[in-house]
Formats: structure tokens, sequence, C-alpha cells
């Protein structure tokens, strides 16, 4: 077992799939000799060489349609998108064109993709690089989207994404890169898609998070427990699809249910997970299921950041209101 | 100011072999192809100028669905798939059914096609091919990865794409032949003048004198041929596949052309936006005209070889229409397991809602 930061994790996940199957191909804009701007690919490309890491030109939705060409060819492409807030130039690619590769052609054709992109707020970052747009991926059918909030997670996730016979939307919080270190296991292990993890087990209320929001989550409920209140934690860490089971169990357990994203409210995925709530367990609901998440508004400048992200207080008030309701 | 502003068009005027009387202008450049080559390039541009008139017919009668005219195109769309391989990959855009058909996806398949039915999109065994583009561009960024990942592995293969006038103004269709450039990817880029994208004149897509001087910006070649001329269509593609599988990167080739009909059969109206004097004049150009010229002049073909095409043509349309017709229907059932390689939760759930619903 070693200590190991996120980006570390994530650089060790992506060494041992380019060591596993050499089909695996790493690329992207500066991934190459620099190892990326977040140095998740360092010293990649001296290993494995220039086949099978190396730098773009600059231009996201080629970056992506090329991912497509190399699956027709058979490869297992690994590409990373800057910064997450890039998504725009290469919307087409990931939800017009690999998410449906399978359906259009039939069943015939496969996109085993994985774009890997940093996201997150409070990291003071120019405009267009913060933003939480996972929502907008979670809404196309055919691209799983995966946000790990731990090392230990980012690993066996990316390896579970990069293996997935279908796209993968894998989005890393900045903030977390290197945040905190926790122990990740030496050499492979996969953590399935598609599953939640409960953080913090409890019986008063459920907290449903994901990626950086799982941290606030935590420690709104070391607060809450303070004043004996014991929430429930589960972090999402699939957005795309949904673990509804883990959720529903919760739900029956506490009753109490709050939902938070550091997406806009009218963004991400919180309206997809209270809807799917309500028609799931609506009669073990003591309260209406309540969101935390940022106001509608275009992502703030970098000084103006810490206004306006959700954060352990607005979990805390939220608990509150829907226990006292 | 002569060097700065000097005229890289000049290196693209139009390159052909085979005039408009079908005489040969450029015996050096002729492509080493057989007589019966030379005939079987012929039987297919009539078989798909008789498979553009039945489509046109079929649409009209409601027997089939999404139809692109392609009459007026087969030196460009035919004679630059006769220099493909089978082993190459094609991506196409949505006017080219004809090559795919070409490629080995079966006729009644493509009328499947059309209908909007999956079936029509599923390749079979051993066609390497996607199913025809509807974005504009996106099989351009789509075939620098196919030519890069047969680079990677050292294929004798190629990576043939297509668009058309207007597509060229995309960002994709820079990005495409950019990345390509880059990586030398085994790319055949072919953009189809046609003069029109729908209605929208191609001096509105660029002031560039050219399509093909594009290339220039990507550092790739770049070659405009006459797209009414098959041996001319033909060559310089085959040229360009030699070059790609050598490793000295991908071509950019602007075929000029011209399509008879409209841009799709779903209500437009070519006379909103061209003259018939026009029409006439390309149609001197045709491709079939000066072909049969050729080929006759060199008795390699004759009104019966032509009408026994245009039967067989007429018969393979009837049994693929028939066909076409009696392929199961498609159940909401079969696209939701094609979503995924294993259905995720939602999908699971979905999927024993519409079984139940389908057995009723």
């Amino acid at each position: 077992m070693a200590q190991m930061t996120m980006i570390q994790a994530i650089t060790d996940a992506l060494r041992i799939e380019l060591k596993n199957d050499e089909n695996v191909l790493v690329f992207g804009e500066d991934v190459g000799k620099n190892g990326g701007v977040f140095r998740a690919t360092d010293g990649l490309q001296a290993e494995f060489g220039e086949k099978r890491v190396f730098d773009t030109p600059l231009a996201e939705s080629a970056i992506n349609g090329l991912a497509i060409g190399l699956a027709l060819e058979g490869f297992r492409p690994v590409p990373e998108i800057q910064f997450f807030g890039f998504v725009y130039e290469t919307m087409d690619s990931i939800n017009g064109q690999m998410a449906r590769m399978r359906f259009r052609s039939g069943n015939t054709e496969h996109a085993p993709i994985t774009i890997r992109s940093p996201f997150g707020g409070g990291v003071n970052t120019p405009e267009l690089h913060a933003d939480s747009l996972e929502g907008l991926i979670a809404q196309q059918p055919g691209v799983k989207v995966v946000i790990p909030s731990t090392p230990y997670d980012a690993k066996g996730l990316l390896i579970s994404s990069i293996r997935d016979n279908d796209p993968v939307v894998f989005l890393e919080h900045m903030k977390l890169y290197r945040s905190f270190r926790e122990e990740v296991p030496e050499g492979e292990y996969t953590i399935e898609l598609g599953k939640a993890d409960v953080k913090r087990k409890g019986k008063d209320v459920t907290i449903i998070a994901y990626g950086a929001m799982v941290h606030s989550a935590l420690k709104a409920a070391e607060q809450l427990e303070k004043e004996k209140i014991n929430a429930e934690v589960i972090d999402l860490r699939t957005v795309s699809p949904i673990d509804y089971e883990t959720i529903v169990e919760s739900v029956k357990k506490t009753n109490r249910v709050i939902v938070v994203q550091e997406a806009q409210r009218q963004a991400g995925i919180a309206a997809n997970v209270v809807a799917e709530i309500q028609e799931r367990a609506i009669l073990h609901l003591e309260a209406p299921v309540m969101r935390v998440a940022a106001p509608d508004t275009v992502y703030p400048f970098a000084e103006a950041e810490h206004l306006w992200l959700p954060d352990d207080k607005d979990i805390i008030e939220k608990v509150k209101y829907v226990l006292n309701y | 100011m002569k060097h700065v502003l000097n005229k890289v068009e000049k290196k693209f005027e139009m390159f052909q072999i085979l005039n408009e009387e079908g005489k040969v202008v450029e015996k050096d450049d002729m492509p080493d192809l057989s007589d019966e080559e030379l005939r079987e390039l012929m039987r297919r541009m009539v078989y798909t100028r008789i498979l553009d008139q039945r489509s046109i017919a079929l649409n009209r009668q409601g027997r089939l669905g999404f139809y692109a005219p392609t009459a007026g195109q087969e030196a460009s769309q035919i004679a630059s798939h006769f220099a493909m391989e089978k082993g190459d990959f094609l991506l196409p855009a949505y006017r080219d059914v004809p090559q795919l058909i070409w490629h080995g996806l079966p006729l009644y398949q493509a009328f499947l096609f059309s209908r909007g039915h999956y079936h029509g999109n599923q390749m079979p065994e051993g066609v390497r091919a996607l199913s025809p583009q509807i974005i504009i561009g996106a099989q351009y960024i789509q075939a620098a990865g196919v030519g890069l990942g047969m680079r990677l592995r050292g294929k004798d293969a190629v990576a043939v794409t297509y668009t058309g006038d207007g597509g060229t103004s995309q960002g994709d269709f820079y990005e495409g032949i950019n990345f390509a450039g880059v990586y030398d990817a085994n790319c055949i880029f072919i953009v189809q003048n046609n003069g029109f994208a729908i209605s929208v004149p191609r001096e509105m897509q660029t002031k560039a004198k050219t399509l093909a001087q594009k290339a220039v910006a990507a550092g790739i070649e770049g070659i405009q041929v006459d797209g009414m001329d098959p041996l001319a269509v033909y060559a310089v593609t085959k040229h360009a596949r030699e070059r790609a599988i050598k490793g000295e990167g991908p071509t950019l080739i602007e075929t000029i052309t011209y399509r008879y009909g409209p841009h799709t059969m779903a209500g437009d109206d070519p006379t909103r936006y061209r003259t018939s004097d026009l029409d006439t004049e390309w149609e001197k150009k045709d491709p079939l005209v000066r072909f049969r010229i050729f080929l006759e002049e060199k008795g390699l073909w004759s009104q019966e070889e032509e009408d026994q095409v245009i039967e067989q043509a007429k018969e393979d349309i009837r049994e693929a229409i028939k066909k076409a017709d009696q392929y199961p229907k498609q159940k909401v059932t079969d696209f939701i397991g094609n979503m995924f390689e294993e259905l995720p939760l939602n999908l699971q759930e979905q999927m024993e809602e519409y079984k139940a619903k389908e057995s009723k």
C-alpha cells in the first residue's frame, strides 16, 4: 500500500492499463513530453513511447473524433480534454458521435473510449475551466459519466472505465487532485461503474453527493454529529447511470434526503435523483427531498467563487430543514 | 509584394484525363486499368444511375424514406471508390450510399437505411465502413483517427471520407485534415464540390479560389480534379492511396461535379437557386456520356451491354425492395439492447417494461 494523491492514483491507473493492454492509447493537448498540465500523464510517454502516449494539435473536437476513429481500428483510446469547460468545442464528438456509435451501427461497432477531463471550482481558474458540466453528458443516452471523490476510487474507477467497452466521460475535480492522500493498493483493482458508495453510515438523514461535494457532505456530517444528528453520506461515483438501489435503501432507513451538487440548480443531475426518489420511495419520505446547489448564474469569476460554491454550511442548513419539516 | 501575395490557386488548376467529348487529353496520366476493369467501372456507373432513378421513384411512391439523389456525381463517387480496396475504411456522407453499396453493403440494407431501419446501418462482417454521417464534417475527424490507427498498425489500408463543398466550411473539416497531416495518417479526404450546399453557392462558402488549396494550410497534398471524368478521379484517388500507405501522408481531393437532382427528396426545389441553363451546361459534361464514347471507341462497350446492366439493376432493385419489405420490423427492445454492452439499471428496468408492452 502506498499513500497517494488523486492525481498520482490516476497516473498509476493509466500506467497499469497501458501495460495491460497494448491497444490503450493516451493522448491530448500537452499529455506527451509535458505529462499533462496537471501531470496526470507524467512519465508515461518516456515509459511507453510516442506511439502510445502522444500530443495532439489544439482542437478538442478532433481529439475526440480521433478517438472514435482509433476505436474503429480496435484501439482503446483514453483522450484528455484539458479542462472540461472546453467540452462545448467537442459536444458533437461526444454526445453526437461516440455515445451513438453502438446504437447507430446496430451493435456492430462500439466505442471503448474514456475521456478524462479536469473540472470543478475553488482553484482560481479563468473562465470555462471550473464549470460543472456533467449534466450535459448525463443527459445523453449511450455514455457513462464517472466522478471520483477519493484517490482510491479514482484508480479503481479509471481502470474500470478504460476496460469498459462503451464510452465513459471521467471527470476529475481539480480541487481533489492534491488536497489529500490516502492508502491506495498497488497493482490493479476495479470498482464497478454505476455503483454508489456509502462513504459514511448514518440513520437520521441521507446526504447524496458526488465529486468535491462528497467532502463538504462529510464535513457537514461531522458537525451534525456534534448535535446528535447522524447523517449517512452517499457518494454517487457514477452520475450516469445512477445507482438507485443504494439510494432507495438509504431513504427507506433515514426517511429524509438532501441531494448536493456543485453545479447550478438547473444543471447537474440532482433534479434527476430527486425525481427518481419520489417515484420509487415517496411513502418512505417524511420531508420533501431538498437540493443544495449553486445558484442559476453563469459560473462566477475566480475572486467570487467562494461566495457561490455550495459548502458544508449550506448542507447543514438543508439537513436541519428536512429534519424539522 | 510578389512573394507575399503569390497566387496559390495556380497550383490547383483542374486535373482532367478524359474531356467532355470522351477524348483523352492527358495520356501520361492514364490509369493502369485493364479492359475488364474499365468496363466494370462503366457498369457500376450505369447501375448507380439506374439505382438513383429508381430510388427517386420509390421515394415518391412512399416506398423509400430519406434519399439524396446522386445522378451527375457518378464519376466523383464511383470512380473514387473504384480505387479503394476491400480492407479500406469508408466514412461516407449522406449522399454516398452508392460507395457503400459497392463497398459491400447489400442493396436491401441500403433501402432499410433510407427507410430508417437500423439493419441498414449494420455493415456485414468484413465490410469496413460506417453508415452515412449526417453531421457535416464529423466524418473527417473520425477518418483521421481511422487513418492514424492504420498507420500505427502498419496496415496497407486507407480511410476514405467524403464531404461536400459546404463541408469545407466546418471546423471539423480543417481539424480532420490538420490532424491527419500531423500524424501522416492513412487518409484520403474527398470534397465533392457540386456547386451548392443545398442552395448556398460555392462562392458563399469561402473566398478561396479552390477548395483543394485548403490542403496548403494543413501542409498536406491537395488536388482539384474534374469530378465528371471517371479516369481522372480514379487516377488521382489511386495515387493518393499509394502515397498514404507508403506513409507519405493524406491527400485532399476536390472533385468538380454537379448533382442534377434536388439536395434530397424531402422538398428541396433546385429551381429556387439554380437555372435550367446551368443544368444543361453540366449535363453536357455527363460522366456516363463521355466514358461511353471513350469505351465504344475502344470497342469495350455496346448498347447491348448497357441494356444488360440496366436490366440487372432493375431486377436487383425489385428483389432488394422485396427483401427490405420482408425484413422484421424494429422493436424498442432492439434499441435498448443496442445501447451498451451491459445494460445499466435504468435500461434493465425499461427493457422489462417494453418487453411486457411488446408481448401484449
